[in-house]
């Protein structure tokens, strides 16, 4: 029993040691995330309580993905008609459609059974690039290229450490767009020693490994604006990566507007709760 | 329900009522002039909460249905369509997910709540276990839930977790298979899980019913572990702990709505937004952040079937709580020793937490073994022992008494 008794007395101390010991163990860990996929933060104007999409961004992004992203990655969620609406890009509806008139779908069966072509409508989805998974994958040594519907949402880079606990706080939510834009424009001289096999491209961002199957998208002045902003990668890289974040999740600003409403009324409603309590409880000790 | 019934029908109606069922007397008597100890602090206002985030998740699980299909060919695009096409359905989901880890926030805080005033002790045994069951529906409910938006960690968490069973010597594998509905998770895996995430939660409800009744019977504990001794120990629920548990749950609402509106991915994972493919395994896959202290613990031991037994034997060992704790005193207050395990207890959680977000590789190992070897020294040696060596403060006569001095002193 003496035994056991100074046990519990040293138990406090054990506590703390097995804490330490703990964080000891694990700090070698977290020196080798530093080597991982390099990722710069980015200003976005739908970042925060109030942000909002740019309109403008958004139609430039549209132009990026469809001039260049679209020809190898589909985007099956996505609607012309989404393109017309509020908190979107921003096209009238006249625009979606004649957008939508510039494809052509595959429908039927008519009264006769047969399958017909017929020019595009709003409520059809993006073309997609191939017929099949497996199509594309042929068409790129074995490589399939993710659809980006939900690109901006499905990817994020740890950035190590704690920094998890600081993003409530400052309500970092743009991981997926950041990654988006250091993706296409990390295609840098692969450092001395490492090299990427056959068509394989080395990235600097890139977080399913060290080299990626996409070559890179983006070159000076593949896309020409209508706005006269200037054709950088840069540029394209981060329209595209709004854009993307748009698709992702379209009712952002719909989400930021409500939550604004929301939380004005449940603070002034606490405030009424808590001088309605004090009032109640000022005649009994608590 | 501790003493007789004070409700008086006031009229004809109520009357007539009363006679034939007295269900109104039932609410007087639970939730008006029920005597709730006057010196509850703001760590009582989490069963309100819990009830609150119980009645969300059933509404916005009930809308979310009427859109949703389970079968694995469409399961994730119906949420998407959710996301997308649904009026309000953004709403909906979004609450729906970030309540359920809201749900789990309010219930950790209430059970360590519990933990730390000795909650459990007699004569609550009985209501503390119950809520250890309604603790561990909630964590079946959860993990069915997310399964069902089929993405990659719903498949490969799935997997995972239901690949648990077949460490179940003789017959794990065949167990497996029952569970699965097949040779692998698929069609029939959604579907059941489906059919039982929509049915747990009523569940839940019959033994929060429960729970409710078993605290309306032993009466609630209070800061101090002392026992209400008189009438003035008291005051009537309504207008006192209603108003103050008002006020509790709309600032949690304001908690939840920060992350609802400005980061309502922050406690999902980015991989989920990825549809399940089987044959692609995520590089890490990790449960949702409630379950990762128990993932930790399940990872640490180096034994499949250790490692399940460990990982139960960890909410186990809940149930026992009210035996191995020897200790006459409830609060943590007259308890110095007590009070100082239970915040290393806390920091032993947290730490276990972080360890399972992260691989099963080198440190991380060796820290999860230490702290889940802790976890149980703390259950199991700790509190038997320290009940026996440790001397209490002492208690205060009585809450009032109890009250008055704090009073006095400020």
């Amino acid at each position: 029993m003496t035994m056991i008794l100074s046990v519990t007395k040293i138990g406090r101390a054990m506590g703390a040691a097995a804490l330490v010991a703990g964080l000891a163990f694990a700090a070698p860990a977290f020196a080798s995330e530093a080597g991982g996929p390099v990722v710069e933060t980015q200003s976005w104007s739908f970042a925060g309580p109030f942000g909002r999409f740019d309109k403008a961004q958004l139609q430039r992004g549209y132009k990026v993905y469809k001039e260049v992203c679209s020809t190898c990655h589909s985007m099956n969620l996505v609607s012309f008609r989404n393109l017309a609406d509020a908190g979107g890009p921003g096209f009238t509806m006249d625009q979606a459609k004649a957008l939508a008139a510039t494809i052509k779908v595959k429908d039927g069966p008519n009264d006769a059974g047969e399958m017909f072509e017929r020019d595009g409508r709003p409520s059809d989805r993006f073309a997609a690039p191939f017929p099949n998974d497996e199509a594309a994958r042929a068409s790129f040594g074995g490589a399939l290229p993710p659809d980006l519907s939900l690109i901006a949402k499905a990817r994020a880079v740890h950035r190590g450490g704690a920094s998890f606990l600081g993003d409530p706080f400052t309500l970092y939510a743009e991981a997926g767009p950041d990654y988006v834009y250091n993706l296409l424009t990390g295609y840098v001289e692969a450092p001395h020693g490492v090299t990427c096999d056959g068509a394989l491209q080395y990235n600097q961002s890139f977080i399913g490994g060290t080299c990626i199957a996409m070559p890179p998208p983006l070159t000076d002045d593949i896309v020409t604006y209508d706005d006269g902003t200037k054709g950088t990668v840069q540029n394209y890289a981060r329209d595209v990566a709004a854009f993307l974040m748009w698709t992702a999740e379209p009712k952002l600003e719909a989400r930021k507007s409500t939550g604004l409403k929301v939380m004005m009324f449940l603070i002034v409603f606490a405030g009424l709760l808590y001088l309605t309590k004090r009032k109640v409880w000022s005649s009994v000790a608590h | 329900m501790s003493g007789h019934s004070t409700y008086t029908p006031s009229n004809g109606f109520t009357r007539w009522i009363d006679s034939r069922l007295p269900i109104i007397r039932l609410g007087y008597d639970s939730f008006v002039a029920y005597p709730t100890p006057r010196n509850l602090n703001y760590w009582w206002a989490f069963g309100a909460i819990l009830s609150m985030m119980l009645a969300v998740q059933l509404i916005t699980g009930i809308v979310l249905v009427m859109h949703y299909t389970p079968n694995t060919l469409m399961a994730f695009n119906s949420v998407e369509h959710i996301m997308r096409d649904v009026n309000w359905g953004w709403l909906m989901r979004y609450m729906h997910a970030n309540g359920a880890s809201m749900f789990f926030i309010a219930v950790y805080v209430h059970i360590l709540r519990g933990l730390y005033y000795g909650s459990y002790k007699a004569p609550r045994e009985i209501l503390w276990i119950l809520g250890v069951v309604i603790f561990l529906l909630m964590m079946a409910t959860a993990f069915m839930g997310y399964v069902l938006p089929w993405g990659q960690m719903s498949f490969w968490g799935a997997t995972v977790i239901t690949n648990l069973f077949s460490a179940i010597p003789l017959v794990g594998d065949p167990i497996v298979t029952w569970l699965w509905g097949g040779f692998s998770v698929d069609n029939p895996t959604l579907n059941r899980f489906f059919s039982l995430h929509y049915l747990l939660p009523f569940v839940i409800v019959g033994v929060v019913v429960l729970h409710v009744w078993a605290l309306h019977v032993v009466g609630q504990n209070n800061p101090t572990g002392v026992e209400l001794k008189s009438e003035q120990d008291s005051v009537a629920f309504t207008p006192y702990a209603t108003v103050k548990d008002a006020f509790g749950m709309v600032v949690f609402l304001i908690f939840f709505s920060w992350f609802l509106f400005y980061s309502p991915n922050y406690m999902g994972h980015p991989d989920n937004y990825i549809p399940a493919n089987p044959m692609v395994t995520p590089a890490h896959i990790v449960p949702e952040w409630y379950f990762l202290p128990f993932y930790a613990i399940l990872r640490s031991i180096p034994d499949k079937l250790g490692g399940v037994l460990a990982m139960f034997g960890a909410i186990a060992v809940l149930f026992v709580l009210p035996w191995l704790d020897t200790s006459k005193v409830k609060s943590a207050t007259y308890r110095p020793l007590y009070k100082q395990f239970f915040w290393v207890l806390v920091i032993c959680g947290l730490g276990l937490g972080y360890l399972g977000s992260q691989p099963a590789e080198g440190g991380y190992v060796v820290a999860s073994r230490i702290l889940t070897a802790w976890y149980f020294f703390h259950f199991l040696v700790i509190l038997p022992v320290l009940g026996l060596v440790e001397k209490p403060r002492p208690l205060p006569e009585s809450v009032t008494a109890a009250v008055l001095a704090k009073n006095a002193a400020h």
